[in-house]
């Protein structure tokens, strides 16, 4: 579904990204863990197309598609979704109307008819209830005045109306209480199929419990340091990064 | 009159500059005007005032009330504020004042001719079946003439009068000869003047001691001939305890030089009083180089008589090349209420000069002022408000809060406002603020799957949103619309 080859990303003179390859199969759930800066967020958003981010060597396919050649919003359209780090507020547009414009948006792209406003309505209630939401959140400004764990189910609510083929979850485990963590790896799990991919970013085993992943990465300066299955996660959890700081550097020698 | 050959040739290029950018501008067609039973010379003596005033078979003080303003305008000077550059450009000389699209004004709609009903349906106002069908009366005046108001006979049985201006003359001279020029008079401004003198049709509404009028009452406004102003006068007068709905829609074909409009509303309010005017303004705005398009000067004032009585304005300007207008409320009655809601939209080279006066006069008179700028291109977009308490305003109160959006870096937004603050007791809050469209925030609409133009489209009308929720529903969601089309194109 999505191959990454040799990943160089530059934001100005900076290079964040050093070299990333990865395979992720239909059905295949990935978790990303790695220190504060090593360039997780960036992964995600050169996924789904942030201008900001220059990439200066290297492919991504997706869906047997050049994903480089396409405008952030195609990208979405063919199935890309990320769930942001800090979601972004739009005054004066409700969640509600927000997905409803989302929605039809893409379904008159793939020529399909409209949903009306009751349909719409319907489809939302469901998938607020079943991420145990506040259904008021609907009707309020996107993300407005939001607290930190609204704003992440909120992420969730999107995802799970437009049932993406590749989710990227960026750091969706931060700022939600014990339940709300449940509740959303919940929401995820039952989003789980074989044609359905999952990028989970996060710093903390704890989500892993949830949703257990079939890979686990460890980004560190721009590279993928460490692959394993779950049980790297924790040692990660266990140990910290320090031992990777050394294994580097031997390979490096090496 | 023969048209001679010259004057075909000059069409049909018209009309095939009209087809290439017809996709650009939705309203962009006109009608035949072979079919214009009257035209008037360009230039403006008092011969056409007196013209104008015999063709419509007014009365005496019509024609006298027309002559004075004549006198005024030919000496008041043009107005100096806003940007003068492109008012000397305009050649009074050279404007039909009058134009009549048939001889008689259409009684019976089977009487309107074809080509005026086939412009109703192009601009989707099927006066018969859509309108009926959602309960709005409406009057249409195409260039000069009144065309038809609809529903008459049941408001009437009301005894609210809603016609064109030509009938109220004739039909209620008592009320026009009392009100007209009560809250704009002649000598008001420059435009003004000019409209008094040769104003051509309009609407006229009255509604009677504490009657609710059941319907939206709505007017469309569109300048057709070519080189024509359009000058029409709209007078709404609310008694005692009654309220009132009334819409204008104005469209305009493209042209490539530039038309004028200079219209005059007046509103009186009587005690407990509630008029609420709403415009969706969509006058041709100029190609993109800034060609043509429509100068929109325009006098809008509504005078709170009674005690407690409301005047509110809403309004969405989308087009015209220039737009001068600041519709006002004069709060003279104690606790009586004045409301500004405005959406100014521009791009390319439009200039929009827009803005309210609120005039605070009688004890605890409250006004409220919601300003939303949106300039795009190489446009100018200024709001310019007046909030003035007088000395016996005890207790006055006004909110004002000017928004300013831009798009891209060639386009300027600009605030001035005003305060005569004569009373201690006021209390007057101003906020204001500019901002840039977010990145962050297209981005974040563009990854859920919108394109670029839908979620410029989504955040800008969410910006707006306290206004359109002022706009009765089917016209808020035109507003809409125009407000997508007036900024297409208008990032990357
Ligand atoms: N647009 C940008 N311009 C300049 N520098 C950037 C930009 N985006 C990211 N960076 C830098 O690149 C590095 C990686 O950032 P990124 O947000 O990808 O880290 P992260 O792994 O997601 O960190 P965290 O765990 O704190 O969320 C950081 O040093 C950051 O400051
Ligand atoms: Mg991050």
């Amino acid at each position: 579904m999505l191959v990454i080859k040799d990943l160089h990303v530059s934001a100005g003179e900076l290079e964040i990204l050093k070299g990333i390859d990865l395979v992720i199969n239909p059905g295949e759930v990935h978790a990303i863990m790695g220190p504060n800066g090593s360039g997780k967020s960036t992964l995600a958003h050169v996924l789904a197309g942030k201008e900001d981010y220059e990439v200066t060597r290297g492919s991504i396919e997706f869906m047997g598609e050049d994903l480089l050649d396409m405008e952030i919003d195609e990208r979405a359209r063919a199935g890309i979704f990320q769930a942001f780090q800090y979601p972004v507020e739009i005054p004066g547009v409700s969640t509600a109307q927000f997905l409803k414009s989302v929605v039809n948006s893409i379904r008159t792209e793939k020529g399909e008819e409209e949903l009306n406003a009751m349909e719409m309505l319907k489809l939302m209630r469901k998938k607020v209830k079943e991420l145990g939401m506040n259904e008021a959140l609907l009707k309020r400004s996107l993300n407005e005045g939001f607290s930190g764990g609204e704003k992440k189910k909120n992420e969730i609510l999107q995802m799970a109306v437009l049932e993406p083929k590749l989710a990227v979850l960026d750091e969706t485990d931060s700022g939600l209480d014990i339940d709300a963590l449940r509740i959303v790896a919940e929401g995820v799990n039952t989003l789980r199929s074989a044609e359905r991919s999952f990028i989970v970013v996060t710093h903390y085993q704890r989500l892993l419990d949830y949703i257990v992943p079939d890979f686990v990465h460890v980004l560190y300066q721009g590279k993928i340091a460490k692959s394993g299955d779950k049980n790297l996660a924790l040692k990660l959890e266990d140990e910290g990064y320090d031992w990777l700081k050394d294994e580097i550097s031997v390979s490096s020698i090496a | 009159m023969a048209v001679n050959l010259d004057q075909k040739l000059e069409k049909q290029k018209t009309i095939d500059q009209l087809k290439d950018i017809e996709q650009d501008y939705k309203y962009g067609f006109h009608d035949p005007e072979d079919e214009y039973a009257f035209k008037s010379e360009k230039g403006l003596t008092e011969e056409i005032v007196r013209k104008i005033s015999e063709m419509k078979e007014e009365p005496e003080w019509m024609l006298d009330f027309r002559l004075k303003a004549l006198d005024i305008f030919q000496k008041k000077p043009m107005p100096t504020w806003g940007n003068t550059e492109y008012l000397n450009q305009i050649d009074f000389a050279n404007i039909h004042y009058f134009v009549r699209s048939s001889e008689k004004q259409g009684r019976d709609w089977d009487e309107v001719p074809t080509y005026i009903r086939e412009t109703f349906d192009k601009l989707g106002i099927s006066l018969l079946e859509q309108k009926r069908m959602m309960g709005v009366a409406v009057d249409a005046v195409i260039d000069s003439v009144s065309v038809k108001t609809t529903f008459k006979k049941q408001l009437s049985e009301l005894g609210i009068i809603f016609c064109s201006f030509s009938e109220a003359v004739q039909d209620h001279p008592e009320l026009i000869k009392k009100y007209l020029g009560s809250v704009v008079p002649y000598t008001d401004n420059f435009f003004a003047a000019l409209n008094s003198a040769v104003f051509s049709d309009g609407s006229f509404c009255y509604i009677p001691k504490g009657v609710k009028c059941p319907m939206e009452l709505s007017t469309y406004f569109r300048i057709n001939t070519a080189g024509t102003g359009q000058f029409e006068r709209t007078l709404i007068v609310a008694e005692e305890k009654s309220t009132v709905s009334y819409l204008e829609g104005c469209t305009a074909p493209m042209r490539d030089e530039n038309q004028l409009h200079a219209a005059v509303v007046e509103i009186v309010a009587m005690d407990d009083a509630f008029v609420k005017y709403s415009t969706v303004q969509n006058w041709y705005p100029g190609n993109k180089e800034g060609k043509g398009g429509v100068y929109n000067f325009v006098t809008k004032r509504g005078m709170c008589r009674g005690v407690n009585s409301k005047i509110s304005w809403t309004q969405v300007e989308t087009g015209s090349a220039i737009t001068w207008k600041y519709p006002s409320c004069i709060l003279k009655g104690d606790g009586s209420v004045g409301e500004f809601y405005s959406i100014a939209v521009t791009n390319n080279f439009q200039q929009a000069d827009t803005g309210t006066k609120m005039i605070h006069i009688g004890k605890n008179t409250r006004s409220t002022i919601i300003s939303k700028g949106i300039s795009a291109g190489k446009s100018h977009n200024s709001y310019r408000g007046l909030v003035k308490v007088g000395k016996k305003a005890e207790n006055a109160r006004n909110f004002s809060q000017c928004d300013s959006l831009l798009m891209g870096d060639k386009c300027g937004a600009h605030t001035f406002p005003y305060l005569e603050i004569e009373n201690k007791s006021a209390q007057v809050e101003h906020e204001a603020t500019t901002s840039k469209i977010g990145e962050d925030q297209l981005y974040y609409c563009q990854q859920r799957g919108l394109s670029e133009e839908d979620a410029i489209n989504l955040i800008v009308n969410g910006y707006c949103k306290e206004v359109f929720n002022e706009l009765p529903m089917e016209f808020a969601v035109e507003a809409q619309k125009l407000l997508a089309v007036s900024l297409e194109g208008s990032v990357g």
